[in-house]
Formats: structure tokens, sequence, C-alpha cells
């Protein structure tokens, strides 16, 4: 089984999303520890690049602090596998195209996991083009997640059955960032992906309280939450530890306790 | 030339966020279902020629050819096509398709404001509502292009992330269209980005070249030893080459923006500088440090100032058919100022790029040669900044 479908062997699955080297991989390492403590079971751990055309003003800030911060996909590398050491939950890597393409996708997938890392989400890289990255994943045991969007319809069936891990349903329209509302009818998609597939599935883009979450979760395996938490640690910076690790709290509780 | 999966050899490409697939797709069908429709190429030509101004002309440059002393230098005219520049031929092309497609709303990203005035005029022209990106430093070099696509009744708006500039607002772009694709069609102005948009754009900026031939047919009875046009992502010199790529007699030359200088950070010039990666949904040629992080690109030119080429080029450069050439600021502008005094035409300081090669190299050929240069685009919105550049304290 994959390392990235354990996260959801304990009932609905929390996934946590953190900018590596916002502001510094030191405070990344304390909000990552910080997660796990409180309940996530799988981070999604973003390796920042200079033009994240599919993130939204929160994402995108957090990887110019990072990048002005001069964290590179090598110190993080490193920084992995120190984290490995006491974080025992899996971990996937968001990233974008040319980060890996660029460092080149063999070796990228070797030290990924090599650092202990079970996941890759690249959102530029749609099922027609994820031959050449998703052979080199495969090669080192590492599940290159699929996504599913509102507009994917007559694609869905095609794209989930070459799925591995875990189905990314993006729940609406746009880039990431929080939502007041969700209003697209994520029930037929999901129905959809599990007609087609047995590997869970979890929704992100734009979860935000609580509530959001257990009716995403209701709906399928998991919630994914990436802007909710970066905005706690733009504005906490170095002392985010605190802030995030209450926030996933009241995120998990919910989820486990409905 | 386009492979079926959108590849020019190994560029080329989709890479797009799963949620604008859908629309790259439709966008692929309806083109090819109207490209060879007649009723589509009627009300287009219509549009190029009573609208549009076309054919632009091919002007023999003498004074220049004698002045320089070597190959003969004739000058395809876009600027003399309405809005200035070759940006309109796309910009038709795009708008009637999307139209067509039921679309009533176009967005695009501008550098030097040329596509956007484009855009915006063609929306006016058929009732579209149109809203355009433009980087805040591009806003600053551009502001009469500003005023000119808000006169035309589109909304600009500023994009103040990264560097500012063309790269941003193309990024912006796509992030707005994954917000809003039902009645949105995305009019990208150059030869890049994902499949079909390369090989959309290169097929209505090929009436450059096409127009190129005939009329150097008619005036020497013979094809040109050489085209030069400039470029940024490429749309005006896959226009001028396209038709010339199977003439394999005519040297095809890109002028890219050195900027300060192809040994400085401070440069745009992709082909002489950069190297393979995959951004804006294709692969291709970038500026890009060691961990593949975009680079913060640098011309005089808002135009040029881009860190991609569009794949194409990248292909015609691997397989040595075209030559990409790097020109700086100061090249640019004395070629700017040359042709302003010499043949009495203010080119556009993207189009004095491809003009300051051709001051270059004509001088070592011989005079029965011949050589085309691309205008791409008029030099009115340049007056400021060139002014500015020549230390005058001039503002529009």
């Amino acid at each position: 089984m994959s390392e990235l479908a354990k996260a959801f062997d304990h009932g609905k699955a929390f996934i946590a999303f953190v900018t590596c080297g916002d502001p510094d991989l030191e405070t990344t390492g304390k909000v990552v520890r910080a997660m796990a403590e409180n309940g996530a079971d799988l981070i999604e751990l973003g390796i920042p690049f200079s033009d994240p055309t599919a993130e939204g003003p929160v994402i995108m800030g957090a990887d110019k602090r990072a990048l002005d911060g001069g964290v590179t996909t090598d110190d993080i590398f490193e920084f992995t596998k120190e984290l490995r050491k006491d974080v025992k939950i899996p971990m996937l890597y968001m990233t974008y195209a040319n980060v890996v393409f660029h460092y080149g996708a063999e070796e990228f997938c070797r030290k990924a996991s090599e650092a202990g890392v079970s996941g890759l989400i690249l959102p530029d890289v749609p099922f027609e083009e994820k031959a050449d990255f998703d052979s080199m994943c495969q090669k080192y045991g590492i599940d290159l997640v699929s996504m599913v969007a509102p507009t994917s319809e007559s694609r869905i069936a095609t794209i989930v059955s070459e799925a591995r891990g875990f189905v990314y349903v993006v729940s609406s329209l746009g880039v990431t960032g929080t939502r007041t509302s969700i209003t697209t009818d994520l029930k037929p998609m999901i129905d959809l992906i599990r007609r087609n597939t047995d590997i869970p599935c979890a929704i992100g883009f734009g979860i935000s309280t609580p509530e959001q979450c257990r009716d995403m979760a209701a709906l399928a395996d998991g919630a994914i939450v990436g802007s909710a938490i970066v905005k706690i640690i733009a504005e906490h910076g170095r002392d985010s530890a605190g802030p995030v690790g209450e926030y996933v709290r009241s995120m998990t509780q919910g989820l486990k306790n409905p | 030339m386009t492979n079926p999966n959108g590849r020019f050899g190994e560029y080329g490409g989709q890479y797009m966020p799963e949620t604008l697939m859908s629309a790259v797709i439709e966008l692929e069908e309806a083109y090819n279902r109207y490209k060879d429709d007649p009723e589509f190429n009627r009300e287009l030509n219509e549009l190029l020629t009573e609208y549009a101004n076309r054919p632009s002309r091919l002007y023999y440059a003498k004074k220049m050819t004698e002045d320089l002393g070597g190959a003969k230098i004739y000058l395809k005219r876009e600027d003399l096509n309405h809005t200035g520049a070759h940006k309109i031929n796309n910009v038709l092309g795009q708008a009637l398709l999307a139209k067509k497609m039921g679309k009533t709303r176009l967005i695009a990203e501008t550098g030097a404001g040329q596509h956007g005035v484009a855009t915006a005029t063609a929306a006016a022209l058929l009732g579209m509502e149109c809203l355009v990106y433009m980087g805040v430093e591009d806003m600053e070099r551009q502001k009469l292009n500003v005023y000119r696509m808000r006169l035309l009744g589109a909304e600009v708006r500023g994009v103040e992330t990264g560097t500012g500039t063309l790269k941003d607002a193309v990024s912006q772009c796509m992030r707005e269209w994954t917000t809003r694709i039902a009645d949105t069609h995305y009019c990208l102005g150059s030869v890049m980005g994902p499949h079909p948009f390369p090989t959309i754009v290169r097929d209505f900026q090929a009436v450059i070249g096409r127009e190129i031939r005939q009329q150097i047919l008619e005036k020497e009875g013979r094809l040109p030893d050489m085209l030069i046009a400039c470029v940024g992502g490429g749309s005006n010199a896959i226009g001028t080459f396209y038709d010339f790529i199977k003439d394999k007699n005519v040297e095809l030359v890109g002028a890219e923006a050195a900027g300060k200088g192809i040994d400085t950070p401070l440069t745009a010039a992709t082909m002489n500088t950069g190297s393979v990666g995959i951004f804006h949904g294709m692969k291709s040629y970038f500026c890009q440090d060691k961990y593949g992080q975009i680079a913060p690109v640098y011309s005089i030119s808002a135009g040029l100032d881009y860190p991609g080429i569009g794949p194409e080029h990248a292909w015609l450069s691997d397989i040595g058919r075209a030559k990409y050439v790097a020109v700086t600021d100061e090249e640019a502008v004395q070629a700017f100022e040359y042709l302003s005094r010499t043949e009495g035409i203010i080119p556009a300081i993207e189009s004095a790029h491809a003009l300051a090669y051709a001051i270059k190299i004509a001088p070592t050929m011989d005079k029965d040669k011949i050589i085309v240069v691309t205008v791409s685009g008029r030099g009115d919105k340049d007056v400021a900044a060139i002014a500015r550049y020549r230390g005058e304290d001039l503002h529009e």
C-alpha cells in the first residue's frame, strides 16, 4: 500500500500545507511538528517557486518570503531528512514543474525519496504531460498525485484511472486561497471519482473553517488546508508554531469527533 | 509544423493546471473547426484589409541601404497597421474565434501595451468586454498605451508581483482565467503558452511572411537572403519566418534583447543566456537560476522584457534553421534614432533591436544580397522613454 494512502487509515484525513523556508526553515520545522502533534495526518511541504501560476496572493507571498530568505531545493532536501527523524506521518512535496525538471526529474525523485517523502504534487503538470515525471516518481516509490477540477468532467475517469496515493479534488474555480463558501456541486464529482478508483480522495482550495473542513471531509476522505495556515505564518512569522498548532487542532477536532 | 500533441521537437506542450485543461482543449477544437472554414476566413480577411489596413507595405529603404553600403534593405511595415503594430493580426483572429465560441469577454497580458491596445480595440469593435493585465513597471514605462486602452473601453489592472513586467502579467492572466472560463477567452499575445496558443498565434501572424514572399517576388523577382525580426515571445518573428522555413537559402535571424549585455544579469536574451525549462504552459528556453527559479530579466523594451521564448523558436534554433542574436539597449536606441533620421520612420524600440542587427550585418554583405527587416511596430509610444534614456527629463 502506498505511504500516502496510510494518511487515510485513521478516519477522515487532515492534510496540512506549509511553504518551506517561510520565513526560514527553522520556523517551518517547528510548524510541521506543531501540525503533526495537533492531529494532521499528512504534511504537504511546498518548495517555493518564483512564479507560482496556480496560487493566490497568500501562497504567492509565502513563496516570495521563502525565496527572498534564500532557501533552495537542496536546503529543503536536507531539512526534510532532519524532520523525518522525529516526524513520522507521511509527507509530500508540492512544487512546480520547472523546479523538478530543471533539477533533473530523476535526481529530484531520488533525493525526495532519500529524504523520506512519499508523494509529489505538480499543479502545472496535467494528465497529458505527466509521463516523464511519473516514470521517475514510480522508480523511486513516490506517488505523483493527480488533480481533478470542477472543469474536468469527461476527463475525470481517465485521470483517476491512473491516479496514485490519493486524488486531489480542486473544490472550485480559481487559484488557491480561502473562500467564504464553496459553491461547486462536489457530490457528483466525488461519485464519479469513486466509480473509477478505490484510492482515497481529498478536497482542497478554499477551506479555512472547521465547518468547511467537516463538510468537505464528509463528502470525501479528507480535507487539504494551505492558505489559511500560510496566513497565520505571514502574521506571526518566527512565532507561528503555537498559533498554527492551535488552528490545526481546531480543524482536526471537528474532523475526528464530528 | 506542429505535432498533434502541440510539440515542436521536444518543445511546447500543455503544462497547465487541470482547471484550465478543458479551456485549452475547447480552444483547440474550436480552432481546428474554424481555421479552414471559408466563412471564418472571409470575415477575418475582411477585418484585416478593411479595418487593419493589410497588406502592410514592403518598403525599400533606399537611404539606409546606400548609407550602409552593403545588402539591399527592405522594411516590412507592420508599424502601419491599425493600432500601430503586428499585434492586431493575431488579435483579430483570436477575437473572432472567441466570438464564434460564444465568449463575450477577452482577457490579455501586455508588456509594451501594443497587444493590450490591439485586444482593447478588437473588443470595442466586436462588442466584447476586455480586461488587460499589465505589470506596474510597464504601466510606468508606457503610460500612453495605458490611457489608450482605457479610452477604448478596456479595464487595465496593474500587476505588482514579481518584477511587475510582462511575465507577471502573463501569470496573472492565467490566474484570472482559472476563476472565469465559461464566458472568457484568454487572448494570448505571443507564440507562447500552452498548446494550441503557439500554433494559433503563429498561424494568425504568418500573414506577414506570406505577404513578404509575394511582395519581394514582385519587386525583386526572387526571395530575400535574410529575414530579421525582433524576438520577445517571438510572434512577429515567427510570422515573418514561417512561410520561409522550407526555403533553406533564406537565413532567419531573431534579435533578442540583451539589455545591458548578455554578460550582465540585466538581460532578457533567452536563447543566448537561458536553458531549457517548463514555464507558462510550455517547455522551451528560459532565463533561470540553477534551481529553476525564473530570472528577473531586464530590457529597455517592455515588449521584449520576457524570460522565455516561444517553443517553435527553441526548436528552430536547435535544428539550426534560425539563429538568435543579442542586441543591447544602447544598440537598439542607436538604431531607433538612426531609422528616424535616415528614413523618417520612428520604429518601436522592440523593432529597433531587429534594425540594429541589420545595421551591423548589412555592410558585411554584398550589394546584390537582400535583407528584409520586420518593423513590428511604430515608436510613438517609446519617444518619452528614449528621451529619458538620453538624459532628457521628458514625461508624457
